[in-house]
């Protein structure tokens, strides 16, 4: 009878109630990693990343047709115009009254205010300009807007991260929620907390987004992923940002 | 679009051991993949990597196939006189990008 109950329990501890991670115990991925990799992100003259950055803080001031309006004739300069803006995206749209994501601000912001012709979704070009805003909220805690019109795609995104999906029927939470700090092969689970997107993989070897992140985690669950610029990626990344909530931005941070 | 970034100490005493660090981005395309078509990607890495001080060469380096995508390296030099460090990239495109930093050496 005990055996019984002993094996039940154990049932139900490996399918696992997905519980939130208290918060104090929120930690960014940059504490998970080896010393070795945390030394090539603090250093900047080190950090692979700072090659987008550098390029972004380029395109910035990079004028362009019809008007010739660069990024800097509205904005002036980014350390100044752009820092926090990382920090509390993603934004509602007043437009689409949808969130929409920091590259996709970006792109908005190019074709209808500069009459530009939008960059390619996942572009170094896109990156490089995202990363280099975004790096001009590092150091600062993550501080999700407080706007109601959120809420539902919030909700939604956190529904997308508790559900378990794909061929093995596993959800974000099954492991970042339960099994962090873990390991799955040789790499430590971490907590999934989007601190320093845009950034550099070593496995990429490059710059890449939150949603190629994600679509990879998709993939690796056997689920079929959502196209770049999904509704569904910016709604997981509302939530994520609120989940992440105080913790450091450390953008062009490197994983491994 | 290519990036470099160096790194190199703005002054220095005469004799002093400096760390000189250069990254530049490249694909380092090991000339071994092949693309969704299953055509063989090209190679296109970086052959040679030369470092001059003042115009003399004092480190140099040669790349290949298994070094990871925007190298960086890092070197020591002794600070002998004021000066510009200029580094240079080849890849197998034949193309060479360049860098430099100046250097005050009292």
């Amino acid at each position: 009878m005990i055996r019984l109950i002993s094996l039940s329990l154990l049932a139900c501890a490996s399918v696992g109630i997905a519980a939130e991670i208290p918060l104090q115990e929120r930690r960014s991925g940059f504490e998970f990693m080896s010393p070795q990799t945390q030394a090539m992100q603090a250093e900047e003259s080190s950090n692979p990343g700072m090659l987008w950055v550098a390029d972004g803080e380029r395109l910035w001031g990079e004028p362009h047709a019809p008007d010739g309006k660069s990024c800097a004739s509205c904005h002036a300069e980014a350390t100044k115009s752009m820092r926090g803006v990382a920090a509390r995206y993603p934004a509602f749209d007043e437009q689409t009254k949808r969130p929409i994501d920091l590259m996709g601000r970006i792109n908005q912001c190019r074709v209808q205010r500069q009459g530009a012709t939008p960059l390619t979704q996942q572009s170094d070009e896109l990156l490089a300009l995202t990363a280099y805003v975004a790096y001009q909220s590092r150091g600062m805690p993550i501080a999700p807007a407080a706007d109601a019109r959120l809420q539902p795609f919030r909700e939604n995104g956190r529904a997308w991260f508790e559900r378990r999906l794909g061929q093995l029927q596993l959800s974000c939470a099954s492991c970042h929620d339960d099994r962090w700090g873990a390991r799955l092969g040789g790499s430590v689970i971490p907590q999934g907390h989007p601190t320093g997107y845009p950034l550099y993989r070593l496995e990429w070897q490059s710059v890449g987004s939150l949603q190629r992140r994600l679509r990879g985690c998709l993939v690796g669950v056997r689920a079929q992923p959502f196209e770049f610029g999904a509704p569904e990626f910016v709604d997981i990344e509302l939530f994520l940002m609120q989940r992440a909530q105080g913790l450091e931005m450390d953008t062009p941070a490197v994983r491994p | 679009m290519t990036r470099a970034l160096v790194n190199a100490p703005k002054t220095a005493r005469r004799g002093e051991v400096i760390e000189i660090r250069a990254m530049i981005q490249h694909v380092m395309e090991t000339g071994y993949r092949e693309g969704p078509n299953g055509v063989t990607i090209p190679r296109n890495i970086i052959r040679r990597f030369v470092c001059k001080y003042a115009g003399e060469e004092i480190f140099s380096a040669e790349l290949f196939p298994a070094i990871s995508a925007n190298p960086y390296m890092a070197f020591s030099t002794v600070a002998t006189e004021s000066g510009t460090l200029t580094f240079e990239w080849t890849d197998d495109k034949g193309e060479t990008q360049s860098a430099s930093a100046e250097i005050t050496v009292t």
